[in-house]
């Protein structure tokens, strides 16, 4: 049997907040969103307190910091670090791993063919990532990526259990899935989980023993293949090389509307910089950037949405391209008189930064231009990532409506000045 | 002899390697005797760290280690891929505080600090006391 396992690190942000905090040990932490705006990520501790995922902070941060609960603002850059860790040592342990998401990967098993050796590996994972990294894990076993993901449930519904559990005999397989609602299943969501209670399917199971042709037929492609997949054919198989990136956004709701110009344009300038870096950071270019506003969807004022986009003649991954495209597009999206909540760039269009598409009459001395400018935007981009700010013209960090992340921890493992101390 | 006509070729089609030669500059002149035998520099990381993905970068506060070498503000390198030992200097933490001190296994538990203006802390029971990771080099910096 082909043996895949789907490594899922618990509550991840707030077990990297309590990574340098041993006093918060058994503490209830919450993270929140950007602009600190609701709760995304919640210890156990945070979750048996009865704190719900997406609830906004304003509601429930009177009575949680009351009862001791400790409060994080997002902090990316911890997070991206550890996770980058956790996944550099599970690749350390088996050949092709496919990172699925910053707390996720699914493992290819297939050297392990007995079940029970395959339980022993997962306990031994779970112990290296714990002891090297810091960060504990849950592992979820069983023969497709579909059923992997519901033992790594099961996992982590057993209470005292080992973290791991494996999926693989038939009756074991049937047991569970009658008793797992369709709505837990990977990829069902409200709206497909409503449509298949009408053809009174509830369990996984009563999924599981539908007809495949008539699931096609009624529903698509994809959810006949999380049927297979249920039964335990392989459809998704784990893919090591994800596919690059088709777009990089990058946008924010903001807590104060502003209906003024010149406040938006330097916002726009701070998203298209650090969607220039993203860009760069993929090793892409791209050949169109758009700029998005929109009014908040709440609000009982006008509402309006404007969405514009630059092309550019030949790719491109510099930022000052990047900057005066996303300004000729707000220019052509803003409309006077409304009051903006949200604002963000787009980059899409994409093409490997090695690939120089230019016509053969191009004058030379650009090359020359060209190579300057890649060693000026990578000077600027470590210079950032050292934390020595550089700014555009047009980016007035002064003027920008600020990001409200006023309880965010240390860059514990990023920054030379934000280390942890020891006496 | 017949000629057929296939299509016209734009200057865009063209693939990329027809005008690479015109990408660079070419410079005359003698090469480099070096050229032949370039390495790369030395790597602090690579002398410093063996397990990247375990190892932790902190700073000390304080002058409790200062006759192991570890003077105040020095950067450890922590691994916590690195079973502790009677002996190891280590990084742990005690009651929610990190500290850095030599492990002491026998005759009973106890962080030794290396300066004898330090009292030896016995861990008494009941007290929360987990190893971080071992030290395994310090960075001080003189200017």
């Amino acid at each position: 049997m082909n043996l895949l396992a789907l490594v899922d690190c618990d509550n991840f942000y707030a077990s990297c907040e309590r990574l340098f905090r041993p006093d918060l040990r058994k503490k209830p932490i919450v993270v929140l969103s950007n602009n600190d705006g609701c709760v995304i990520a919640r210890s156990k501790e945070a979750k048996a307190m009865g704190i719900k995922m997406g609830v906004p902070w304003f509601q429930i941060k009177k009575a949680y910091l009351a009862n001791g609960g400790q409060v994080f603002s997002s902090n990316f850059a911890l997070y991206g670090d550890l996770s980058n860790r956790v996944m550099h040592v599970l690749e350390g342990m088996v050949n092709n791993i496919e990172v699925y998401s910053i707390d996720e990967a699914f493992l290819d098993l297939h050297h392990i063919q007995n079940s029970n050796h395959a339980y022993e590996f997962g306990i031994h994972c779970r112990n290296i990532v714990d002891q090297w990294v810091g960060i504990p894990v849950r592992i979820g076993i069983g023969p497709t990526k579909t059923l992997a993901k519901i033992a790594s449930h099961v996992a982590k519904k057993k209470i005292g259990g080992t973290g791991v559990f494996c999926l693989h005999e038939s009756l074991q397989i049937e047991h569970v899935l009658k008793h797992l609602p369709i709505n837990e299943i990977w990829g069902i969501g409200r709206n497909l989980s409503r449509r298949l209670n009408d053809l009174s399917i509830y369990s996984s199971y009563d999924l599981m023993k539908m007809d495949t042709r008539l699931i096609r037929s009624k529903f698509s492609v994809v959810l006949e293949r999380t049927v297979r997949e249920l039964r335990g054919e392989q459809c998704l198989a784990v893919q090591n090389d994800r596919e690059p990136k088709k777009q990089i956004i990058v946008s924010r709701s903001f807590r104060e509307r502003t209906g003024d110009f010149n406040q938006l344009k330097p916002l726009i300038s701070n998203f298209a910089v650090r969607a220039g870096e993203k860009l760069r950071h993929e090793g892409q270019k791209c050949s169109q950037v758009s700029v998005l506003i929109a009014t908040s969807p709440f609000s009982k004022q006008a509402q309006y949405r404007g969405f514009h986009s630059i092309q550019f003649s030949n790719p491109v991954n510099d930022t000052r391209s990047i900057l005066a495209g996303a300004n000729q597009a707000l220019q052509d999206c803003f409309r006077q008189g409304y009051a903006y909540a949200k604002a963000g760039v787009l980059l899409s269009q994409f093409s490997h930064s090695s690939v120089m598409q230019r016509s053969l009459f191009d004058d030379l001395h650009k090359s020359f231009d060209q190579k300057q400018n890649e060693d000026l935007m990578r000077c600027i981009d470590s210079m950032n990532a050292e934390g020595l700010q550089v700014y555009y013209a047009s980016q007035c960090p002064g003027q920008a409506l600020p990001m409200n992340k006023k309880m965010m921890s240390p860059k514990y493992t990023t920054s030379w000045l934000e280390l942890p101390t020891a006496k | 002899m017949t000629i057929n006509y296939l299509g016209s070729i734009s200057a865009d089609d063209l693939p990329v390697i027809f005008t690479k030669f015109f990408l660079e500059p070419v410079s005359v002149g003698f090469p480099s005797p070096a050229n032949d035998y370039l390495e790369s520099p030395i790597d602090l990381n690579q002398y410093l760290i063996k397990n990247g993905a375990a190892t932790f970068l902190i700073r000390v506060s304080g002058d409790s280690m200062i006759h192991a070498n570890i003077g105040d503000q020095a950067i450890l390198i922590v691994d916590r891929s690195i079973k502790p030992k009677h002996g190891s200097i280590v990084v742990a933490s005690l009651d929610g505080e990190f500290v850095c001190k030599r492990l002491q296994l026998r005759p009973r538990l106890c962080l030794l600090p290396e300066n004898p203006k330090y009292e030896p802390i016995y861990v008494q029971h009941g007290q929360d006391l987990d190893i971080m990771g071992i030290v395994t080099a310090a960075i001080n910096k003189f200017e």
